[in-house]
């Protein structure tokens, strides 16, 4: 397995969906940031078989809980002193506006595009999102 | 300000009111024939329509009231390129109120969000018909007595068909009610109305193909037509098309008090012939479209009559 060096702080973000890194990191901005930034693609995973892993070099001020909208089996672990200081459960929001799109052909924001795209929490237990528009469920790759 | 979008925007006991206060129409309706005088409502259709739009513009000019619009997206600025929020921004300056009509999904939503008068839904591509539930509604209320202890079954395109699934959500909110979903494979009950509405309230249902099976034990039959517009294939379209065909024979299996409902227009989803039998209520029920409308315009409007 390829052999990515231990962070002293920062945070892991664990069991990505393997090739969902991207997306992720596109969301979060991190190319933005100054600190190191190591995104490993198709790691192997006992529970998963593959997955995604992005090591971030410091604790920087982030989103997190957005990320369970794109993917709700991510962890979050903050690492202190070479160590898991703390794990991070996602919570997902209640609304979210610009992070997914409707993709219904027949939805109100397929012709008006200046419209937001934002969807509201329908299921808490499957954290199933739907368009406030036309109500259709928002599907992860 | 109220908007009438979904319809689960009205509560059980506001709907009480509105299908009173139709019923008290439909006895009198000389009491309301000028109360909103004055007032305007504007149609904005952006897809054809002929019953829903003639019965809004009926309800209003019924009351008294005059009417303004345009019956589809070519005759109105939404061919040049006008957002539904910049259209509904300047109808807000001309009319007291408005009813929308729209192949896009949410687009009356939209309309409410930015509108200074109140918004009725009155068909947003697949997905709500408030105005449809509430006919069906005062006509179930009317010719059955009750909107309670009904079998009800959905007959035809229950996927598309937006009638099917503003009448599902209204009347799981009464007591012992079930529903027997006959349909195509192809065109099934959403999943999200399946699991999100009857699954979320335990009410009872079940999934056919065949009419004829299940006919005896409904207490309502709501036809619905395979709506072409709907379709991106038309192959699929003529495939499932005359799938059910509600005929005299057919209607010899069900019970003698059950109800035809159905949103019109048909195409031949019921056969000519079952017109003539007295539970075939449908002709009945655009009628009571036009009272419904009524109801809700007075209501939206804050009229009263005493």
């Amino acid at each position: 397995m390829l052999n990515i060096g231990g962070l002293t702080e920062g945070v892991v973000l664990d069991h990505i969906k393997a090739g969902g890194s991207m997306a992720i990191y596109n969301y979060l901005n991190l190319e933005k940031l100054d600190c190191s930034v190591a995104i490993i693609k198709n790691a192997c995973s006992n529970k998963m078989g593959k997955k995604d892993i992005i090591k971030i070099e410091g604790i920087p001020e982030l989103d997190l809980d957005m990320i369970a909208v794109l993917d709700p089996t991510v962890t979050i672990n903050i690492i202190r002193n070479g160590k898991i200081a703390e794990k991070r459960s996602l919570r997902f929001p209640m609304t979210v506006t610009g992070i997914i799109k409707c993709k219904n052909p027949r939805c109100i924001t397929s012709v008006e595009t200046a419209l937001p795209h934002t969807f509201k929490l329908a299921d808490p237990e499957k954290g199933i999102y739907r368009c406030m528009y036309c109500e259709q469920a928002f599907k992860r790759n | 300000m109220r908007h009438l979008i979904s319809p689960l925007d009205l509560s059980v006991t506001e709907l009480a009111d509105i299908l009173n206060l139709a019923e008290d129409i439909i006895r009198d309706p000389a009491k309301y024939s000028e109360c909103c005088h004055g007032k305007k409502l504007a149609t904005l259709f952006y897809e054809p329509s002929t019953r829903t739009r003639l019965s809004f513009e009926a309800a209003m000019l019924n009351l008294g009231g005059s009417v303004l619009g345009f019956s589809s997206a070519d005759s109105s600025s939404a061919s040049k390129g006008e957002s539904v929020a910049d259209t509904i921004r300047v109808i807000s300056g001309y009319a007291d109120i408005c009813a929308m009509r729209h192949p896009k999904e949410g687009a009356p939503l939209v309309a409410s969000m930015y509108s200074e008068i109140p918004v009725i839904n009155a068909g947003d591509g697949g997905h709500n018909h408030p105005t449809q539930t509430l006919t069906d509604l005062l006509t179930i209320k009317n010719l059955k007595g009750r909107l309670d202890h009904l079998t009800i079954g959905l007959c035809g395109d229950l996927k598309f068909g937006r009638t099917v699934h503003s009448l599902i959500n209204a009347m799981v909110r009464y007591p012992e009610i079930s529903f027997v979903l006959i349909s195509p494979d192809e065109l099934k009950l959403p999943t999200y109305i399946r699991e999100g509405v009857l699954d979320k309230n335990q009410i009872p249902y079940k999934e056919v193909r065949s009419l004829e099976e299940v006919l005896p034990e409904l207490d309502l039959l709501y036809m619905t037509r395979v709506q072409k517009e709907r379709f991106f294939n038309e192959e699929d379209y003529i495939r499932l098309k005359d799938t059910y065909i509600l005929d005299a024979k057919k209607m010899a299996l069900a019970k003698e008090d059950m109800l035809v409902l159905h949103p019109l227009p048909r195409v031949n989803e019921i056969a000519t012939e079952v017109d003539s039998d007295p539970r075939a209520a449908y002709f009945k029920q655009a009628k009571y479209g036009v009272y419904a409308r009524m109801a809700l315009i007075m209501t939206l409007l804050g009229v009263h009559v005493d």
